[in-house]
């Protein structure tokens, strides 16, 4: 599961220390936006919105995917949050697995020392 | 349930699943067996598919061919209800170092893993740590994308497999 050390969050709480990040996250808690959506609505250049993307990118609290010529932000939560589904969706399948295995190789475990006790008579 | 003497039972038969570095999904689990039991289950076909396919998947196992030994190929046809055909699973075992080690690929598309599974003995039971190793990062957070919908009636028979075993 993700794992939320004190650098993470130290990290997290430093981006959240400026007003213009905490715009930029509410922002895209509405709507994924490029960093060129972000720069024009923040009245900024291009270069200092990047920054902050930057910023609030190494706290994962967004991530960042480029396709093509443009930058694409969105809320970090999301991406952990289709992690930990991810994460979910195979636990349960090698859990139903190994449960099953499990039986067998308690039966087999069983069957073993059974044929030793026979072998011993 | 059997339970160990030692240490914490209820983290024994945990199953445990992390994502490593991009590319990685590790599996890790401790059975209460020693490693040439738990690895006869994993190389035995008539063993290998009682459990490879639990009811939980909701699928059935048509075959399953294996030829466990390096370089040996094996065939796995599956049914599920929401398909009218089969689904073929194939590969081939690229290492089998009996009781310790299985390394086999999964063919049936370019996207497939590389599936490597160890088997560490240590005080009668065994550790088995399942290593996917998939060429893209894509590749493997599409693995086993489009099983979300079925979660409700998943749970529902792995809850009923969890009440069998009692």
């Amino acid at each position: 599961m993700v794992q939320y050390n004190e650098t993470r969050l130290d990290a997290a709480f430093a981006a959240l220390s400026d007003a213009t990040r905490r715009g930029v996250l509410e922002q895209l808690s509405r709507a994924d936006a490029s960093i060129t959506d972000l720069a024009g609505k923040f009245h900024m250049t291009l270069t200092g919105m990047k920054k902050h993307v930057g910023v609030l990118e190494r706290a994962a609290l967004v991530t960042t995917e480029k396709a093509g010529r443009v930058r694409t932000c969105r809320l970090g939560m999301r991406a952990l949050e289709e992690e930990a589904a991810w994460i979910e969706r195979h636990r349960q399948l090698w859990s139903a697995r190994f449960d099953a295995l499990d039986k067998i190789v308690e039966h087999l475990k069983c069957k073993e020392k059974a044929d030793a006790r026979r072998k011993r008579r | 349930m059997p339970e160990g003497k030692e240490g914490n039972p209820a983290a024994m038969n945990r199953t445990a699943v992390e994502r490593k570095a991009d590319r990685e999904l590790v599996v890790t689990r401790t059975f209460n067996a020693p490693a040439h039991i738990v690895f006869e289950a994993w190389s035995k076909p008539e063993l290998f598919k009682r459990w490879w396919v639990p009811k939980s998947l909701g699928m059935s196992m048509l075959s399953c061919d294996m030829d466990v030994r390096t370089g040996g190929a094996y065939r796995f046809v599956f049914r599920h209800p929401a398909f009218d055909q089969p689904m073929a699973f194939f590969g081939t075992y690229r290492e089998v170092t009996p009781h310790k080690r299985l390394v086999w690929t999964n063919e049936e598309s370019d996207q497939g893993a590389v599936t490597t599974v160890t088997f560490e003995e240590n005080a009668g039971k065994t550790l088995v740590t399942l290593h996917e190793l998939y060429p893209t990062k894509a590749a493997r957070d599409e693995a086993l994308a489009g099983s979300a919908e079925g979660l409700p009636e998943q749970f529902a028979q792995l809850d009923e497999l969890l009440a069998g075993r009692s």
